[in-house]
Formats: C-alpha cells, sequence, structure tokens
C-alpha cells in the first residue's frame, strides 16, 4: 500500500507525514511548485494522475490555504470525499477520520465510505514526528499533458507587503482589545503597552465590524491565528471564536470587568478591573521600573 | 450582472460548545443564529456590485425552515430574492450539498446565467472548505479561494489572495466562482427600511432529496483544552505590580 502527499514550500510537513505514515511506510510526493506560477487546477490534475498511477491508498496535504485549496480541486474533479483539517485518520475499508470544526473549538468523528480518502491535517493540531522523506513523483508527464483549461486559475502577479515591523502571526506579545475599549480612541492605551511590550495590536471581531480597527488586527476563527509567548486580552469575553485564533498563545492574561466572563477561566492570569483604569497602570509600572 | 450569493445558517456560539444529548450536533436551545463571516463579506460585495453596476442578486441556503431567516438577512442588507433549499436540519456532507447548490443554480441559469458566485472560503460550522470548488468544476467554471479582494475588470474578475506575505493576484474570465474570506470589505448594518422591504421580498422554495453521504458524522466532541490554571494578579490599578513581576518572570518585558 502506498499513499501521496502534496508538498509545500520545498519541505513536507512533517504533521502531515506523521499522519500519512501511519498509513504507510511508503510515502510519494507531489510538490506544489510542480507548476510555476502556481497554478491550483494543475496541481490538482497531477496529483490525481499521480494518485491513479500509484494506485495510493490515499492523498495527504497540510491543512493551509493552499492545501485545502488543491485538496478540494481533487475532490472535485474526482467525485472522492475530502476531509479537512484532520487530527487522526485510520486506514480501513470505512476509513475513520476525526477532523476540526469551527477553527478547532470542536471536533468531529466521521466515517469515509471510500476508496482513496483525501484529507488535509490541521496544523499544530498534535505532535509531528521528525526526519521523515518522501519519494517524489516523476510529474513531467503529467505536465506536458495538462489541459490548457486547467492553466487558467494561475497566479498573475504578486504584491509585496506593505513591509514595516513584524506581522499579527509572528509577534512574540500581541495585546488585543475587544468590545470594552469602547472606541477607536480608546485604542490609544492599548497600542501604548503594545509598544512597550515591543509587541503588536489585536483585536475582536466586534472591533473589526465597528470600524474601529482593520481586519488584520482581528484575532480568531475568520481572523489572524496566533501563537505568541503572551497574549493580553483587555475588554473581550473570549467567545470561542476568539479563542480558536489565540489558544496557541504560551500565556494568556485577561483584563476584564466582570470576573465571570469567560476568558477569566480560559487564560493563566487574570485581572478584574476597567481595562481604562488598568492598562495605563501595567504601562506607568513598566516605565517606572526602567 | 446576476450574481449569486450561498450561505449556511449556524449557531452563534458563545464561550463555550455545548453538545446536545446525542453528540451529534450542538445544543441551540438558548443561542441565536448566523451566517459565517465571510459568507457576510460575499453578500455585502455582491450587494455593492450590483449598486454600481446594476443587475440582480440572488442568495441561496440548504438548511431547515428557520434558515429562511438568514435569507431575510441578506435581502435586508440589500439582495434582491432568495432560493431555499429545505432540508430537515440533517448534516449534509461537502459533497450533496454541492450538487443540491449546483442543481438549483442550473434550474435557475435557464433564465439567465450567473456572471459570479460567491461562497465563503469554509463555513463557520462545519469547516469543509469545499463546497464552493465542488460547484464551480461542476459548472466548468474558474474558482480562486480565499479572497480579500475581488474586483471586476470587464468581463473577468481580478482575485486577491492575502497569503501572510503579501498578495497573490489572479484575473479568470466570467463566469467565475469566487470564496471569499472575512476582511473583503466591512459589511453595513441592515436599516430598518431595509429590513420593511426583505420581509416582502421573494423567495422560492425547494426541497431536494437528501443523498447517500460519503463522509458521515457519528460523533461530536469538545476538545480538551491546554487545560490553563487561571491566577488571578489582583483588581484594578492596583495589579500593576503584580503584572509587571509576572511579565519579568515570563521574559517579556
Ligand atoms: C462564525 C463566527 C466567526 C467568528 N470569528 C471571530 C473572530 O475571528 N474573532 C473574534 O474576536 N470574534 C469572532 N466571532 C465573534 C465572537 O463570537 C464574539 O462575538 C466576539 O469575539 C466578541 O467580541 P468581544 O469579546 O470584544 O465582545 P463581548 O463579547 O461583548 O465582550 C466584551 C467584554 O468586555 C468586558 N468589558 C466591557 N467594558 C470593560 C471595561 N471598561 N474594562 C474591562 N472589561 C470590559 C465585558 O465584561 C465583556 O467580557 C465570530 C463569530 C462567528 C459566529
Ligand atoms: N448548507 C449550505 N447552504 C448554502 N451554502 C452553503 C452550505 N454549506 C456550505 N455552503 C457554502 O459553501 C461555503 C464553504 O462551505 P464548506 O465547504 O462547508 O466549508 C460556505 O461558506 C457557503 O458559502
Amino acid at each position: 500500500m502506498t499513499v501521496l502527499v502534496l508538498v509545500e514550500d520545498g519541505e513536507p510537513s512533517q504533521q502531515t507525514l506523521t499522519l500519512a505514515r501511519t498509513w504507510s511506510d511508503s510515502l510519494h510526493s507531489v510538490r506544489m511548485d510542480a507548476v510555476t506560477p502556481f497554478a491550483p487546477d494543475a496541481i490538482a490534475a497531477i496529483v490525481q494522475r499521480a494518485a491513479d498511477a500509484l494506485s495510493a491508498a490515499a492523498v495527504f496535504a497540510a491543512g493551509t490555504d493552499r492545501g485545502n485549496d488543491v485538496m478540494a480541486r481533487v475532490a472535485a474533479r474526482t467525485g472522492l470525499p475530502f476531509a479537512a483539517n484532520c487530527i487522526a485518520a485510520t486506514a480501513g475499508e470505512v476509513v475513520e477520520v476525526t477532523r476540526q470544526r469551527w477553527g478547532g473549538s470542536l471536533l468531529e468523528k466521521s466515517l469515509m465510505m471510500t476508496v482513496r480518502p483525501l484529507l488535509t491535517t490541521a496544523p499544530y493540531a498534535f505532535r509531528a514526528a521528525e526526519g521523515f522523506t518522501t519519494i517524489a513523483v516523476d510529474v513531467q508527464r503529467y505536465i506536458d499533458e495538462l489541459d490548457p483549461k486547467d492553466l487558467v486559475v494561475r497566479v498573475a502577479e504578486h504584491i509585496d507587503p506593505p513591509g514595516g515591523g513584524v506581522s499579527l502571526a509572528e509577534a512574540k506579545v500581541v495585546v488585543s482589545g475587544g468590545r470594552g475599549v469602547g472606541s477607536k480612541e480608546g485604542f490609544a492605551i492599548i497600542e501604548e503597552l503594545a509598544g512597550l511590550l515591543g509587541g503588536r495590536v489585536g483585536c475582536s471581531r466586534v472591533v473589526t465590524s465597528a470600524g474601529w480597527r482593520p481586519h488584520s488586527d482581528q484575532v480568531g476563527q475568520t481572523g489572524t491565528k496566533i501563537s505568541p509567548d503572551l497574549y493580553i486580552a483587555c475588554g473581550i469575553s473570549g467567545a470561542t471564536q476568539h479563542m480558536a485564533g489565540c489558544k496557541g498563545a504560551k500565556k494568556i492574561l485577561a483584563i476584564n470587568a466582570d470576573p465571570q466572563a469567560p476568558i477569566m477561566s480560559l487564560a493563566d492570569y487574570s485581572v478584574v478591573g476597567d481595562l481604562k483604569e488598568v492598562v495605563p497602570a501595567i504601562s506607568a509600572e513598566i516605565r517606572k521600573r526602567r | 450582472m446576476k450574481i449569486l450569493v450561498c450561505v449556511k445558517r449556524v449557531p452563534f456560539t458563545g464561550g463555550k460548545m455545548v453538545l446536545a444529548a446525542d453528540s451529534r450536533s450542538l445544543e441551540t436551545r438558548h443561542l441565536g443564529f448566523t451566517i459565517s463571516p465571510h459568507e457576510e463579506c460575499g453578500v455585502e460585495e455582491a450587494v455593492r456590485i450590483i449598486e454600481a453596476s446594476g443587475g440582480e442578486s440572488v442568495v441561496v441556503t440548504l438548511g431547515p425552515p428557520e434558515a429562511v431567516e438568514q435569507l431575510r438577512d441578506a435581502m435586508a442588507l440589500g439582495i434582491d430574492r432568495a432560493i431555499h433549499l429545505q432540508t430537515d436540519g440533517d448534516e449534509w456532507d461537502g459533497e450533496a450539498t454541492a450538487d443540491a447548490i449546483t442543481a438549483a443554480i442550473r434550474a435557475e441559469e435557464a433564465s439567465g446565467q450567473f456572471d459570479l458566485i460567491f461562497f465563503g472560503n469554509e463555513s463557520a460550522d462545519a469547516c469543509g472548505f469545499q463546497v464552493g470548488l465542488r460547484v464551480a468544476y461542476a459548472l466548468g467554471r474558474p474558482c480562486v479561494t480565499g479572497l480579500k479582494g475581488v474586483k471586476l475588470e470587464g468581463s473577468s474578475v481580478r482575485c486577491e489572495q492575502d497569503t501572510g506575505a503579501g498578495r497573490d493576484v489572479y484575473v479568470v474570465p466570467l463566469p467565475a466562482v469566487v470564496t471569499v474570506k472575512e476582511g473583503l470589505n466591512l459589511p453595513r448594518y441592515p436599516s430598518v427600511p431595509g429590513r420593511m422591504r426583505a420581509a416582502r421580498k421573494p423567495v422560492s422554495m425547494q426541497t431536494p432529496a437528501r443523498p447517500e453521504q460519503s463522509l458521515n458524522l457519528e460523533e461530536l466532541s469538545v476538545p480538551g483544552g491546554p487545560g490553563r490554571q487561571t491566577k488571578l494578579l489582583g483588581h484594578g490599578g492596583a495589579a500593576a505590580p503584580a503584572v509587571v513581576e509576572m511579565l519579568r518572570d515570563i521574559g517579556v518585558a
């Protein structure tokens, strides 16, 4: 039995290989940059042919934007079922998968009725082993035989980011404000504390919906997923969709007027109080000790 | 221009996921309902395009009788009419959902093709990442996913994806299918007159049969969290010294 793995960014995801290895020792791979600029339908066509040629028992990819995109295209062109963001999948006549719903706030156990499940693995959701390697499939013939319609969707241009500073996803410290901040101007004290800690400002969805901050600052299921050393949540209640974005933080400090707010028992540290008083007091204390 | 937006009714869960007794769905008795923020941006974009260029916008959902609320919400924001593919509330997998939506689109297109079809990048609850692409393939139309920018340029659409390291741009011919993410735009709030107009807009109803599923949901569970123990550092501004001590202990100040 052999399985096929889709590889993004040069190096295969060890996490994905860890799950794939529970299926088979024979891991074959197709690279997403087999066609450049990126053309997702072309990669899906190549994966389909490679999987057929190998009689692959399953196809795996990492549950990234491109991993889920290409796998759904393979599903659409083959009619095979696709389970996104799995944390487990056991081989068998009926394939049992455990996958993430609600951005990871809920798990689903499902049975897949198929000869070749298409599976992506949830990033960071389980421990990855190291050192697994794959056998690269020779895809030149499949590239030569691509149908031109599979090259219609293709990256035409790349726009570099505006630059300046570390991104929200990579910041070591994130200081976030929620509805409790009260206004756009209210974020001055959040910015001040983030600046003192060399961190970035984040926020909840209530804040972006109100137009107080841009969506690029939003942490959560439909915002950015972060895993900083420290996450400070000010005036944020701790809704599951918000926590889906910050539960990877090493430490969480919650500052909230309501001791019963959900986040006050989901955090490592809490301060009960009005953030308009607590946040400037912390900034002043940091300055005092410098 | 004729535009379709696909939305899915989901419970608006709060601080906790609470399962129903059979562990196959969420306990929703005390919850409101909504659609994914991604889909809200799809609705907003469709309304803006029709406002700018004229034509008609349609919203479709596959869901229980109550999902008509989400259709009315979309119409309150300016969508012209709705198609309700009514179910008994059972979960449909991605393939079955896509098949039902594709059939509805084919029937609807007897009276004119949709130039653009909007999906969310992923549904709020199932997070299947596939219905839009399955529909696009069935219709033989190009599809670009996860968009933060959608701009019509003559007979094509310019699509921008946020890659975390800038933007990838695709330009594909119409008719096309796009899946979008929150941040595409800032959706408007419904107005009172908008709500009143929505109550009178047409909703056509169909009841597709639920086919055999290839992804069968067995059981839901709430993942064990990192199990953090919360330490109260104090009340009000007086907590500041304890907070800064903690910041020093963990090495960030
Ligand atoms: C499908 C879906 C996806 C979603 N995605 C996201 C997402 O990506 N990110 C996200 O954040 N949300 C998301 N949400 C919304 C989420 O469910 C919550 O509605 C949102 O996170 C609440 O934001 P909040 O905590 O700022 O506001 P609230 O829930 O209103 O909480 C405000 C908190 O501030 C406290 N407070 C008020 N005043 C003060 C004060 N002066 N000092 C201190 N504390 C104060 C209150 O006690 C309260 O706890 C999503 C929802 C859905 C349905
Ligand atoms: N039941 C449904 N009714 C209408 N549209 C749906 C339904 N389920 C999914 N969709 C659309 O398909 C997108 C992707 O869903 P999914 O593949 O489940 O992540 C959603 O954001 C919706 O736009």
